[in-house]
């Protein structure tokens, strides 16, 4: 199976935690498409508007810091963005990504990536294109069972497989 | 090569040796969810159909993010969970009033050294602190993991903490943890379990090993872990359970070693936006009024924070124009400095006493900042806007400081106040 994701580019910084991403006084919320609506609300109100179908965050260290809500990462997706890089990600947010089918990838060398280029990532080549530079960059893959998650389409998919199984 | 305590803990359920860097598929202990990541969690679970929970025995359900009830979708989502819990036969319910998930499971011994527990909260690593491991994980996990029983888990690689010479008074459990955080750095831990050894850790009362496990999530660790030394086992015995020691083997694997020297130690503080922008309170620049002093949360809301607080604040009064919330971590802290006389203390000094709740954690119905405002707090987190407005200044510091400091209206040392 190949995964290839085209998409621009929108750019964050270092420690983005989640209640930057998606402001605590909506974790009560459960609908995908309402937290969605807003993502980033309180740091960039402008995103929001932008951010068209199959767009990329690049961003710095530790993004995902803070709170377990999966929340963040599902507001990220369903607003339209089909993958998140960082130089780096807290543990927590990294997992809900995956398990909610919204790609994250570890680049050391994000901050290479600037706004609004164009790239495309090919899951299991471990690379990415980026159109704009002219440049390519190799990431390490996820463990296995993280490529299995995600390619089953997230982890209730999954577990849907696993008790097919089962009985 | 011998074992670490947390390569302990999987070798102990799986009965053979692990590695870091191995991949495991293991049924946790007991599994935790709450008010605030619980909808998500029965939301997804039911949308796999009409299911069953793998062991209703295995699953807590508490309410304390939302609490008591604060607008009309929080208290729906407490119904929710109340009806899910009733027909999945879900008996280990703490309902609104009880206090914060992560001191419920350490006070009433659900989690027991030697565990798997995993909560979709990224503070569950607090339970550590009882020599188990304990880790986050998010809603949709969860409810996987309630279908199937299982978590899969990579054996992390540990940074051990050794702890030297004794925590001195005004200084606590919080302070050790961020002086880590400003050698490690948020995402300094990041997949990594922190270990805590060395004599020093006998100075640490359970209370000090909680704030501290708690924080090392800011460093971004996967789980943090004490040994289940003569402080563990005395915790447990005032419970009625006899437990029994466990400690890392002599030639177990760290990636790293960090030493930190408790005898001097001070009272520390973290500026905002970060956890790790940490200074010494008797080193600061300048000085930091506030309009906010709050004692509250998971990371510093125990009857021992509340003791200390209530040394400071006797015969004291909290500076005009400063508001003080004082909200006890659970029914049984807030019973105790009731029978003790704290509360009184605190009322008589012109502070606010609230119910046991994450409250004003992260603005949940109280302790509310507008944009120009400060506060202290001893919780975890001074992220931009955690508090409420963008603006607002958040300051983290252990409860003695946070005491001091409201009697002040500044950020002071509580060591001259005690
Ligand atoms: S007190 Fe704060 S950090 Fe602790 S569980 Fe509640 S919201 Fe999370």
């Amino acid at each position: 199976m190949t995964t290839e994701i085209k998409g621009k580019v929108f750019c964050f910084g270092d420690d983005i935690d989640t209640g930057q991403i998606i402001p605590g006084s909506y974790v009560v919320l459960t609908d995908p498409y309402e937290l969605a609506s807003h993502v980033f609300e309180d740091v960039a109100p402008e995103f929001r508007s932008q951010v068209e179908q199959g767009d990329i965050i690049v961003a710095g260290k530790n993004f995902g810091t803070g709170s377990s809500r999966e929340h963040a990462p599902k507001a990220i997706k369903y607003a339209g963005i089909s993958a998140v890089i960082a130089k780096s990600f807290s543990r927590i947010f990294y997992r809900n990504a995956i398990n909610i089918g919204l790609l994250a990838i570890v680049l050391p060398e994000a901050d290479k990536i600037s706004k609004a280029d164009r790239l495309t990532i090919l899951l299991e080549q471990g690379k990415i294109r980026n159109h704009t530079k002219g440049e390519e960059y190799n990431f390490a893959l996820p463990p296995q069972i993280m490529l299995d998650i995600f390619n089953a389409g997230g982890i209730i998919p999954y577990t849907l497989n696993v008790l097919k199984t089962r009985c | 090569m011998g074992l670490n305590l947390t390569q302990k803990m999987f070798a102990n359920k799986l009965e053979h040796d692990v590695w870091p860097g191995e991949i495991y598929y293991l049924e946790p202990d007991l599994v935790m969810t709450h008010d605030h990541q619980g909808p998500m969690t029965i939301r997804e679970f039911e949308s796999m159909g009409d299911i069953k929970v793998w062991n209703p025995a295995k699953i807590i359900f508490v309410m304390d993010h939302r609490t008591p009830s604060q607008t009309l979708t929080s208290v729906e989502n407490h119904q929710k969970l109340r009806k899910f819990a009733k027909k999945h036969d879900i008996t280990r319910f703490y309902d609104v009033g009880e206090g914060i998930c992560h001191d419920l499971v350490a006070e009433h011994a659900d989690v027991k050294p030697g565990m798997i527990f995993i909560a979709t909260d990224s503070h569950t690593v607090t339970a550590g602190a009882l020599g188990l491991f304990a880790t986050g994980i998010g809603s949709s996990e969860m409810a996987s993991l309630f279908a199937t029983g299982k978590v899969w888990l990579k054996v992390p690689e540990t940074i051990k903490v050794v702890l030297k010479g004794n925590l001195q008074k005004g200084v606590m459990g919080k302070d050790v943890a961020l002086y880590l955080l400003k050698i490690l750095k948020t995402g300094g831990a990041d997949y990594k379990a922190m270990e805590f050894g060395g004599d020093g850790i006998a100075s640490l009362d359970m209370a000090d090993r909680m704030s501290l496990c708690n924080m090392c999530l800011e460093m971004g660790a996967k789980n943090a872990i004490f040994p289940v030394d003569e402080v563990t086992v005395q915790f447990y015995r005032e419970k009625g359970l006899e437990i029994t020691p466990l400690f890392p083997d002599g030639d177990a694997p760290y990636e790293r070693v960090i030493e930190v020297d408790l005898d001097r130690l001070e009272p520390l503080v973290a500026l905002p936006f970060s956890p790790d922008n940490v200074f010494a309170v008797s080193q600061l620049d300048k000085e930091y009024p506030l309009n906010q002093s709050i004692i509250g949360t998971c990371t510093g809301a125990r009857y021992e924070d509340l003791k200390i607080a209530a040394e400071i604040l006797k015969g004291r009064t909290v500076h005009k124009g400063t508001r003080m919330l004082i909200v006890p971590a659970t029914r049984a802290a807030w019973l105790r400095a009731a029978r003790e006389g704290l509360l009184e203390i605190f009322v008589s000094a012109g502070a606010m006493v609230n119910v046991p709740c994450c409250g004003p954690c992260g603005a949940y119905g109280m302790g509310v900042l507008a944009e120009d405002e400060s506060s202290i707090t001893t919780g975890s987190r001074n992220f931009v806007a955690r508090m409420g407005a963008p603006g607002a200044l958040i300051y983290l510091s252990n409860s003695a400081t946070a005491a001091a400091s409201a009697v002040a209206g500044k950020i002071v040392d509580p060591r001259n106040y005690l």
